[in-house]
């Protein structure tokens, strides 16, 4: 059973670690700044859902894993805010222009 | 070469890659948000480290506080450095390049040339641990070996704050700090202004308390409150309040009043200044460190808002 849940882990961590790899390209390569915000959330978002859900069958205790969880809608919630702000700011600077 | 070394290496490279970003970074906004993630790093450094205490007060002042402040005044600076000629010549340069290398050197030889087993006072500071009733050894040196630097320290906090508001205009004296921010009450920004608050005063309280056993802090806990403060001053879901209203400065004097006060009854009690009953040296401590993450959260949120900016009573 752990064996199973060890390669769990590691499947669900190193598919948040290729949504990180793939936002951080993103923001290197995308062409302005609304995409490259929507590569950056992506990469927050669904990449630290895996890591965390990757890292549940690990956590030992109930409350370790509520914690984790904790942690990714702590994220969540800042980066869709961050996202947003910053997003409308580009937009205003875009209208200016 | 252990998995552990292979993180160890990374993060020392990172940490050193974002130091000379941040001064290489041309604009001081872009040097302000590299030394933001710098001091990100240098928490995990200092979490590798085991000294968890330090790793959260960097990670809530050092990085989150700081750069709050740095950025802010990094807006103010935008016009001036854009008016402002193509800075300093080379050889000023070269000049300051030696300087800041010679500091460097000075303490690598400091910390290289330590005996190997360097002196430490910690030994001696964990066994008297006891006699203070926490369990957390940083607390126990902060608020009773030490508590005359941390007494000073809130001080020199209210200075500062004192130092920002005096560089308010005559007319403004008294009045509310900053611009007051006026977003539509359906945004996103006022939306984490009312939903994070609740979870982060939680937050803010408990690493306050927890800190007599584990790894927190008022300072640590205080730096939470204001960011709390700061979000919701921020979204404009409350105003800042005029500086000359009478509960504020009570509640920032509090922290180091209550400490002053404790201390001086520790003269008649203990027989010392600052010194505690052992029987009651634990509540003692948290009578402190209450009004002392008031003084703290109020104080560290007061200095980002800045001086003064409209009168008393205008919105």
């Amino acid at each position: 059973m752990s064996a199973v849940l060890d390669v769990f882990t590691i499947i669900a961590v190193s598919a948040g670690a290729v949504f990180f790899l793939a936002g951080v390209v993103g923001l290197l390569r995308f062409p302005d700044t609304l995409s490259r915000l929507h590569a950056l959330t992506k990469a927050d978002n669904v990449g630290l859902g895996l890591i965390v859900i990757g890292l549940l069958p690990q956590a030992g205790s109930l409350f370790a894993a509520l914690k984790l969880l904790l942690v990714w809608m702590l994220v969540l919630l800042a980066g869709s805010t961050v996202g947003q702000v910053m997003a409308r700011v580009a937009r205003r600077a875009e209208v200016r222009r | 070469m252990s998995l552990t070394y292979v993180l160890e290496a990374t993060l020392a490279v990172l940490v050193l890659g974002a130091a000379a970003w941040t001064i290489a970074a041309r604009s001081a906004f872009a040097a302000s948000v590299g030394y933001v993630s710098y001091g990100l790093l240098l928490a995990l450094v200092w979490v590798q480290l085991a000294a968890v205490d330090v790793a959260l007060t960097e990670a809530a002042i050092g990085s989150g506080l700081t750069g709050v402040l740095l950025l802010s005044a990094a807006a103010t600076l935008r016009v001036t450095e854009a008016r402002s000629g193509p800075g300093p010549g080379l050889p000023m340069r070269i000049v300051a390049a030696i300087c800041c290398a010679l500091v460097t050197a000075a303490i690598a030889v400091v910390v290289l040339t330590l005996p190997d087993a360097a002196p430490t006072l910690a030994p001696e500071a964990v066994a008297a641990l006891p006699a203070t009733g926490v369990g957390n050894p940083v607390t126990g040196v902060l608020m009773a070996f030490r508590a005359l630097d941390t007494l000073l320290e809130k001080v020199v906090l209210v200075l500062a704050l004192i130092g920002v508001w005096s560089l308010a205009p005559d007319r403004y004296w008294g009045g509310h700090p900053g611009l007051r921010h006026r977003l539509p009450a359906d945004g996103v920004l006022p939306f984490l202004a009312r939903t994070l608050p609740p979870l982060g005063v939680l937050l803010g309280i408990h690493l306050m308390w927890t800190g007599a056993d584990y790894p927190g802090g008022a300072f640590q806990g205080g730096t939470v409150l204001a960011a709390m403060w700061l979000v919701v001053m921020m979204a404009g879901v409350r105003d800042a309040p005029a500086i000359r209203e009478r509960w504020l400065r009570l509640a920032l004097v509090s922290g180091p009043v209550v400490f002053l006060a404790v201390g001086l009854a520790g003269m008649l009690t203990a027989g010392a200044f600052l010194a505690y009953p052992v029987d009651y040296a634990k509540p003692l401590i948290l009578l402190i460190e209450v009004p002392m993450l008031l003084t703290i959260a109020l104080a560290l949120g007061l200095l980002v808002a800045g001086p003064p900016e409209r009168a008393a009573g205008s919105s």
